[in-house]
C-alpha cells in the first residue's frame, strides 16, 4: 500500500473522499510527516510546497476575481507513533477572489507527535475566504499541537474559520490566530473542542477591527471531563468607528476538568463597540433536567447536551 | 382507576408553605384542568410532580399508577410515564428539531407530530432547538416532543402561553390528540376556553385547591373572584 493509500485509509469517513484525488477540478494537497504526497493546482488557483527538513513549506494563491466552486483539500497527517511535522503555509487570495479550503489533520498512532502550522493568510479587497479544519488525534494522548495563524483581512473581505476537534484525545493543544480586519471586513473564528484524561487545551484567538465598520466574532465551544484542563482567550479589539466584535465563550466541566475563560475586549475608538459572554460550569440544571423528563439518564442527557455545543 | 394521586401535598420554601396539604386525583385518560392566579403554586406542583431538584415534599405523598414515586428521580418518573412541557421551555445549543423530537424514541416520525402542534415540518426539522426560534414557535415543539413520547400522564404547564390568540385552537387540538392517545393531561392554563376542553378543573388559591368539578362551573368561579377560603373578593388566604 503507498502512503497516500495509508494516510487516506487512517482517515477514513473523517477524511475527504477518496474521488477527490482523481477529480481534475478539485485543488488538494497532501502531506504526510515531511513528504508531499500528492498535490494539484486548477485553474485560477496555484499550489506549490516543497519538503523541509522538519516539515512542509507551501504556497497557495487564488488569483483576482477567481471563485473556486469546489473546496480545496489539504490533507496532514503523521502515520508513526513519533514524529515532527513542521508546516509553514503562505495563503494569498487576490482581489475579489473565494475559496473554501477544508484542512484535514490526523495522526492516529500518536504517542510523542508535535505538529506544528505556522499560517500566513492574506485576503484582498473583496475577497473571501472559508477555512474548515477538522483534526483526529488518536487515542494515546502523546500529541502536541501548535497551530498559529496571522491573517490579515483587507477592505471589504471575509474571513471564516472553524476548527474542530472532538473525537480522540486532544492531547496538548495550543491555539494562537491573530486576525486583523480591514474596513468592512468580516471575521469570524470558530473553535470546537472536547478534551478528555488529561488533555491540555489553550486556545488564544484575537480579531483585531482595525477598518471602519468591520466585523468580528470569537466563538467557542469547550466540553472537558477528566483531568483535562482549558484556558480560552478571546480578544477582541474594537480601533474603528462601526467596528463591531463580539467573543462568546462556553465551556461545560466535568469531573474534575478545570476550565478558564479569559475574554479581552479592547476600544479605542469611541464609536466601535464590542462585548462578550463567557459561560463556564457544569452542564445547564434545567436542559439536564428537560432532557430527563423525556426520558433520558442523566448521563445520556449530559451526552446530549456535549454534543450539541460541539456541533 | 387514578393514575395520579396526589395526598396531602405540603412544600416549603424558608418556612412558606408554596403547598398547602394539597390533594389531587386524576384518572385514566381524564383531562384535568388546573386554574389560579399568578404564584399560586402551579408551576411548583408540575415541579414536584415531575421531581425536579430541589422541589422535594415537606410532608404528603405522589403516586402514580399505584407506585408512590416520592423517591424517584426525573428520568425514573419519565421512564414510568410521566412527562411535561415546561411554562418556559430551555433552548439548546446544536440540537435540531429532528433529533428533539426522537431523543427517547428513534423510530418517531417527527414531521408528523410537528404538524399536529401546527409548524409545518419542511420548515422547522432542520433548525435548532436553540435562541432562533420564536417563543411561541418553541412552545409547540415542546408539545410536539411530548407527545412523541406518548406518556401515561403529560403536565402541561401553560401550553397556550406565548401562542397567539388565533391559534388557540391548535393548542385544544394538541389536546385532544393527548386525550385520543390515551394519555391523561394536568392542564395547567389561564385561558377559559382551553380549560373547558378538560374533562373535570380545579381552581387554586395559595397552595390548596378551593373549587373542583365541571371546567364550565370553576372557571364560572374563577372569573368571580371569590375564594372560599379567604371569603372575599379577593384571595387574602396566605
Ligand atoms: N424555589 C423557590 N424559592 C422561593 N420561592 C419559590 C420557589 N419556588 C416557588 N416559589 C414561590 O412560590 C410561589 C408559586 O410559584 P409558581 O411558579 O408555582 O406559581 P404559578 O402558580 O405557576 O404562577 P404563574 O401563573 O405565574 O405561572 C411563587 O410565589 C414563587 O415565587
Ligand atoms: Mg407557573
Amino acid at each position: 500500500m503507498s502512503e497516500l493509500e495509508e494516510l487516506m485509509k487512517a482517515f477514513g469517513e473523517a477524511g475527504p473522499d477518496k474521488g477527490i484525488f482523481a477529480n481534475k477540478e478539485i485543488a488538494h494537497l497532501v502531506a504526510s510527516g515531511h513528504k508531499v504526497l500528492s498535490m494539484r493546482g486548477i485553474d485560477g488557483l496555484e499550489v506549490s510546497a516543497k519538503e523541509t527538513l522538519t516539515g512542509i513549506s507551501a504556497q497557495v494563491t487564488v488569483k483576482e476575481g477567481v471563485k473556486i466552486k469546489n473546496p480545496v483539500h489539504m490533507c496532514f497527517g503523521i502515520l508513526h507513533k513519533k514524529g515532527t511535522q513542521k508546516i509553514k503555509m503562505d495563503v494569498r487570495l487576490e482581489r475579489n477572489a473565494s475559496a473554501h479550503f477544508i484542512a484535514h489533520c490526523i495522526f492516529p498512532k500518536a504517542e510523542k507527535v508535535k505538529h506544528i502550522m505556522d499560517a500566513v493568510v492574506e485576503i484582498g479587497e473583496g475577497a473571501e475566504m472559508r477555512y474548515s479544519e477538522t483534526h483526529y488525534h488518536g487515542f494515546y494522548g502523546g500529541i502536541e499541537v501548535i497551530p498559529k495563524a496571522v491573517v490579515k483581512v483587507g477592505k471589504n473581505g471575509r474571513y471564516f474559520t472553524d476548527f474542530t476537534l472532538t473525537s480522540g484525545r486532544v492531547g496538548k493543544l495550543e491555539i494562537d490566530y491573530t486576525v486583523d480586519a480591514g474596513e468592512n471586513a468580516v471575521a469570524e473564528l470558530i473553535a470546537r473542542v472536547f478534551g478528555h484524561a488529561n488533555d491540555e487545551i489553550k486556545i488564544k484567538e484575537k480579531v483585531v477591527l482595525s477598518g471602519e465598520n468591520s466585523k468580528g466574532l470569537i466563538k467557542t465551544r469547550v466540553a472537558i471531563e477528566d483531568e483535562a484542563t482549558a484556558e480560552i482567550t478571546g480578544i477582541t479589539e474594537g480601533n474603528a468607528a462601526g467596528a463591531r466584535g463580539h467573543v462568546d465563550c462556553m465551556e461545560i466541566v466535568k469531573d474534575k476538568a478545570v476550565a478558564k475563560a479569559i475574554p479581552i475586549v479592547n476600544v479605542t475608538n469611541s464609536l466601535a463597540k464590542v462585548t462578550h459572554e463567557a459561560a463556564i460550569g457544569s452542564v445547564d440544571k434545567r436542559q439536564l433536567e428537560t432532557l430527563m423528563a423525556h426520558g433520558l439518564t442523566p448521563e445520556e442527557a449530559v451526552d446530549v447536551i456535549v454534543k450539541g455545543i460541539l456541533r | 382507576m387514578s393514575i395520579l394521586e396526589i395526598n396531602n401535598l405540603t412544600f416549603e420554601v424558608n418556612n412558606k408553605k408554596i403547598l398547602d396539604d394539597f390533594s389531587l386525583k386524576l384518572e385514566s385518560s381524564e383531562i384535568h384542568a388546573l386554574l389560579g392566579t399568578n404564584g399560586t403554586g402551579k408551576s411548583t406542583l408540575a415541579y414536584l410532580i415531575m421531581g425536579c431538584e430541589g422541589y422535594k415534599p415537606t410532608s404528603g405523598e405522589v403516586v402514580f399508577d399505584s407506585r408512590v414515586i416520592n423517591d424517584l428521580k426525573i428520568h425514573e418518573r419519565a421512564q414510568l410515564g410521566i412527562s411535561m412541557a415546561w411554562q418556559e421551555p430551555v433552548r439548546f445549543e446544536g440540537i435540531s428539531v429532528k433529533n428533539y423530537l426522537a431523543l427517547k424514541n428513534k423510530e418517531v416520525n417527527p414531521s408528523s407530530y410537528l404538524e399536529l402542534v401546527g409548524l409545518h415540518s419542511e420548515l422547522y426539522l432542520n433548525r435548532m432547538v436553540d435562541k432562533s426560534l420564536s417563543g411561541g414557535e418553541r412552545k409547540r415543539i415542546e408539545l410536539a416532543s411530548i407527545l412523541a413520547l406518548n406518556p401515561k400522564l403529560a403536565i402541561l404547564d401553560e401550553p397556550d402561553s406565548g401562542i397567539d390568540m388565533l391559534s388557540t385552537q391548535d393548542i385544544i387540538n394538541v389536546i385532544n390528540v393527548f386525550k385520543k392517545n390515551g394519555s391523561s393531561v394536568l392542564l395547567i392554563t389561564h385561558r377559559e376556553e382551553i380549560a373547558l376542553i378538560a374533562d373535570r378543573a380545579s381552581q387554586m388559591c395559595y397552595g390548596r385547591i378551593i373549587c373542583s368539578g365541571e371546567p364550565q362551573k370553576v372557571a364560572e368561579y374563577y372569573k368571580s373572584r371569590k375564594c372560599l377560603v379567604c371569603d372575599g373578593e379577593v384571595c387574602l388566604y396566605v
